[in-house]
């Protein structure tokens, strides 16, 4: 079989999913995480992340994400130079604990949003996105 | 300053007292992330928004602190509760210190 | 100069992107009958019969919103998700701008911009009597700002035309695309006819292998579509901001590894004129999203 650039994606898919546990994250993304959190534990959800399995454009990959209850969202971009992309803070005429907005992705890459909850504790989530270089798209 | 930066947001114009509404945020701006070379080969030094807010009544409702990462003509969607009449006063600060502002006043339905 | 192993090798990878599509599940089947509704009430016609004259190339259009992403397609459905219109809003600013040595605004003459340019655009380009020649929107813009304002014309492919021409187009958002084919303009429609249909470039490539042959197959990891202009002007993700016809033929042409043609030549015209008909049937849709 040829590796065609679709098997290849198909291919890569089920090791990029392997390679999503254990967690790991860039060291710049690891730092944005650490000041963020100040060293405290962070445990799995109670934040959903929405957001394209592939992204027909890098430059423009519209995301959400969404943790009831939550004080303030860190939002990283796990493949990027500068992994950190935005921080949200709610106020208390925010209905809910969401935000949706539109990143850039350099490259195929997770991104992991991580929410500050109201008692102090945290928790977090992380999507893969595959992003795909286009064909002719000039 | 950055030339030709216009925002456009979506509120309803009436809501029940104590209801939650959606709000759609968008303003133009390049968001020169600092990572870009012109064609001499020399950085092009970032300048982007970095903050954004949403108010209402002087109350917050949503702070966002944006880092390069964040698309050109950035995009927020977020739903805020409207306890009274009032307005929605949106602002946008910009890294080279300008400031852009637009409001939307709300009636209670 | 012919190349063949290029061509051999390009006609493989074709072949293979094509056979390719059967088996992976990683790209959804295109959903050809979904529906365009734009802030919940407008519906646009994104399939259509084709033209008479596309009898024996083409029995149905397609806009190009069909084969975008979900994502993609949702950024178009609502007038505050959809970031051309911030452009839009910029050229309503520019529409009532006092600007040139006569001292007027698009307003003065126009009035306002609903009540004028609907249905404008539907039927661009087309045949100008008191000029004698055939005209896109963008050329009747700057014959406006040049002879009734005596201002600076406008550079096609840049943000104040294609935000001018978003705003006009949007007076005609749901109609049908209607552009003439024959009388007067009949003889560039011809040879932007044949322009469609002639391979150029070192790829040895037409309009047509891609946009008639291959629609709806993935060349590399671009989704073709039919390549319709009634969407233009168009928000591109890749470069976020509005893009213009021309600009976008000069990118394809280019893509062949052709000398490519200037925005604004006749040649460039002369296809607007064939491919904008070409998609006759389809709602005109600008400012439309797409990748």
């Amino acid at each position: 079989m040829e590796l065609t650039r679709r098997n290849a994606l198909a291919i890569g898919a089920g090791a990029f999913a392997a390679t999503i546990l254990p967690f790991k994250v860039s060291a710049a993304a690891d730092e944005a995480m650490m000041a963020f959190t100040g060293g405290a534990d962070v445990a799995d959800g109670g934040i959903t992340i929405t957001s394209p399995e592939i992204a027909e454009n890098g430059n423009t990959v519209p995301v959400s994400v969404d943790a009831p209850g939550a004080v303030s969202i860190l939002l990283l971009a796990d493949g990027n130079p500068d992994p950190k992309t935005a921080v949200a803070n709610f106020g208390p005429l925010a209905a809910a604990q969401k935000v949706s907005m539109r990143i850039r992705l350099a490259g195929s890459q997770n991104i992991v949003a991580i929410a500050k909850m109201a008692d102090g504790s945290f928790v977090k989530a992380s999507n893969p996105i595959k992003v795909t270089i286009g064909g002719c798209g000039g | 300053m950055a030339s030709g930066v216009k925002p456009r947001v979506k509120v309803p114009k009436s809501a029940a007292a104590g209801s939650s509404i959606t709000i759609k945020t968008l303003i133009s701006h390049k968001m020169e992330s600092g990572r870009r070379k012109n064609k001499a080969g020399e950085l092009i030094p970032r300048s982007i928004i970095n903050r954004f807010t949403c108010e209402f009544n002087g109350q917050p409702v949503i702070e966002v602190l944006m880092e390069p990462s964040i698309s050109t003509n950035p995009f927020f969607e977020f739903d805020a509760t409207v306890p009274e009449a009032g307005e929605f006063k949106f602002t946008w600060y910009d890294d080279d210190g300008d400031v852009y502002e637009t409001s939307k006043p709300v009636a209670i339905a | 100069m012919k190349n063949k192993s290029l061509k051999a090798t390009f006609g493989a990878a074709a072949a293979m992107a094509v056979l390719a599509l059967g088996s992976s599940a990683a790209f959804a089947e295109t959903d050809l009958d979904k529906e365009l509704i734009v802030n919940g009430e407008e519906k646009l016609v994104t399939r259509a019969p084709a033209a008479d004259h596309l009898k024996g190339h083409l029995k149905e259009v397609f806009s190009g919103w069909v084969f975008r992403a979900d994502e993609t397609q949702a950024l178009q459905m609502d007038d505050f998700d959809n970031p051309g219109m911030i452009f839009v809003d910029q050229a309503r600013d520019a529409w009532d701008t006092v600007e040139g040595t006569e001292g007027k605004s698009c307003a003065s003459c126009h009035g306002t911009v609903e009540e004028s340019m609907a249905g404008v655009k539907a039927v661009y380009p087309k045949w100008n009597e008191a000029a004698g020649e055939v005209r896109s929107l963008d050329m009747q813009i700057n014959d406006c700002r040049t002879t009734r304002m005596g201002a600076e014309p406008w550079k096609l492919t840049k943000g104040k035309m294609t935000a001018m021409n978003a705003l006009i187009t949007l007076q005609s958002r749901g109609m049908p695309v209607n552009v003439a084919i024959d009388g007067p303009v009949q003889s560039m429609w011809e040879r932007g006819k044949e322009m469609y249909y002639t391979k150029t470039g070192q790829l040895e490539m037409s309009c047509a292998n891609c946009h008639e042959d291959h629609y709806d197959n993935y060349i590399r990891a671009d989704h073709l579509s039919q390549g319709q202009i009634n969407g233009f002007p168009v928000y591109r993700l890749k470069n976020a901001k509005l893009n213009a016809v021309h600009a976008r033929f000069k990118g394809c042409v280019r893509d062949t590894r052709a000398e490519t043609y200037k925005p604004g030549s006749e040649d460039f015209l002369a296809l607007e004129l064939y491919v904008a008909s070409r998609g006759n049937g389809l709602s005109v849709e600008g400012p439309s999203v797409r990748n």
